[in-house]
């Protein structure tokens, strides 16, 4: 579905936000795009919805180029910003006016998603709260069924009921043909649903990968001691709670802010065992650990 | 759905699938839930619950079938309890483990049962 080669990116003339860029994503999935403030996750849905223009490099979104705009491309493609601008109109009347652009546009999922997170269409949207608007543009953008969904922070200003909802929506919506994107530091909202997880960072990525393919090579859980092996520890009754090297091949569930924290704290580890795809064998990897023992922190 | 954090997601719905046949709520030769309608049911991404499923195909205790989906098979009892059985016992290193810490022994359980 997405293809990205050797995309780099600036705003002006100031410090690049992504360099030599490479990432595939595919349809049929659920990526969870993480990253610390500042890395670039909104500047990469963005450029994918073609609202960016790439500085270098290409970007391919089911076999269209996104910057050329293309009215085949657009209406395959719903991009929903953390802040909605909220439009003096309201949802029916917003949807009556955009719906004819999206011609897989679907009514009557509309009319369901309106009612199950329980909205007015017919209130001014600008008239509307923050987690109003919200959750009345995903009733919009997910009724669209375009082959990519790109959600910058959805769960932001929705109250608790309507994290569920959205939840159970997604899981509906997420069909073999589309391709959702979603970014969010709301790892909990997400945890089920996200997969694979691409981690930015800073101009790169450190991994984008399946739950499958991390659990098959890190174990998450809970040990009495502390071990230098662990890639990352936080101290939990009983002993410490810790990311470490999967060296016994057994499975385990993944936390997903372990797993990040663990990432932005070995950097250079996470995007060879992951991006670069190096063979080697399991005993160099956990040479590599030992070898990498003193940057390990200690966070207690 | 909430999940445990000491196991992973796809071993968690194959243990809830395991349940739904051990207590005759799916018998054998009936359709299970889709992937879809499961994952929906339980809020989780379906590429996870395919893994379960597959996980359970593996096990003979579920069995695809071209057009249908996914059938409880016929000897599904016996293996899902061999399965569930096989997960238990693994717990209990950590159960006594727990208990020598606090100083309990057999009897002090017994007063429990």
């Amino acid at each position: 579905m997405i293809q990205i080669n050797n995309l780099s990116f600036q705003y002006g003339k100031k410090q690049a936000v992504f360099e030599q860029l490479d990432m595939e994503m595919k349809a049929g999935y659920i990526y969870g795009l993480l990253g610390e403030n500042g890395v670039g996750k909104t500047t990469l849905l963005r450029l994918l919805a073609g609202l960016r223009f790439p500085t270098r490099g290409s970007i391919r979104v089911a076999g269209f180029e996104p910057a050329a705009r293309k009215k085949e491309f657009l209406s395959q493609v719903c991009y929903l910003p953390d802040v909605v601008h909220a439009v003096p109109l309201s949802l029916n009347a917003y949807a009556a006016q955009m719906a004819p652009f999206y011609p897989d546009f679907d009514h009557e999922q509309f009319a369901r998603y309106i009612s199950e997170f329980n909205i007015n269409p017919d209130k001014k949207l600008s008239q509307s709260s923050h987690g109003q608007q919200k959750k009345a543009m995903m009733c919009f953008a997910l009724a669209c069924n375009t082959k990519l969904i790109l959600l910058d922070e959805p769960t932001n200003g929705m109250d608790i009921p309507s994290k569920g909802i959205f939840r159970r929506l997604i899981a509906q919506a997420a069909t073999d043909e589309k391709c959702f994107v979603i970014s969010t530091h709301q790892v909990r909202d997400l945890e089920n649903l996200i997969d694979p997880i691409i981690i930015l960072e800073h101009n790169q990525v450190l991994l984008n990968n399946t739950v499958e393919e991390i659990t098959g090579k890190l174990w998450f859980g809970r040990v009495p001691e502390k071990s230098d092996h662990d890639l990352y520890r936080e101290e939990c009754v009983g002993g410490y709670a810790i990311v470490g090297y999967n060296d016994k091949g057994e499975s385990s569930r993944l936390d997903v802010e372990m797993l990040f924290n663990a990432a932005i704290r070995n950097k250079g580890l996470f995007k060879r065992m992951f991006i670069d795809e190096i063979q080697k064998t399991h005993s160099s990897f956990a040479d590599e650990i030992k070898r990498k023992l003193p940057d390990i922190p200690e966070k207690l | 759905m909430e999940f445990r954090a000491d196991k992973a997601i796809y071993e968690q719905i194959a243990e809830y699938m395991c349940e739904k046949i051990l207590k005759d709520e799916w018998l054998p030769e009936t359709r299970v839930p889709s992937v879809r309608e499961l994952g929906v049911t339980l809020t989780v991404n379906p590429n996870t619950v395919m893994r379960a499923y597959e996980h359970l195909e593996r096990n003979g205790i579920i069995y695809g079938k071209r057009g249908i989906g996914f059938l409880v098979s016929g000897q599904s009892k016996e293996k899902a309890s061999g399965l569930m059985r096989e997960d238990f016992l693994k717990t209990v290193p950590a159960f006594i483990s727990r208990m020598k810490l606090l100083g309990l022994d057999f009897k002090d359980l017994e007063r429990h049962i």
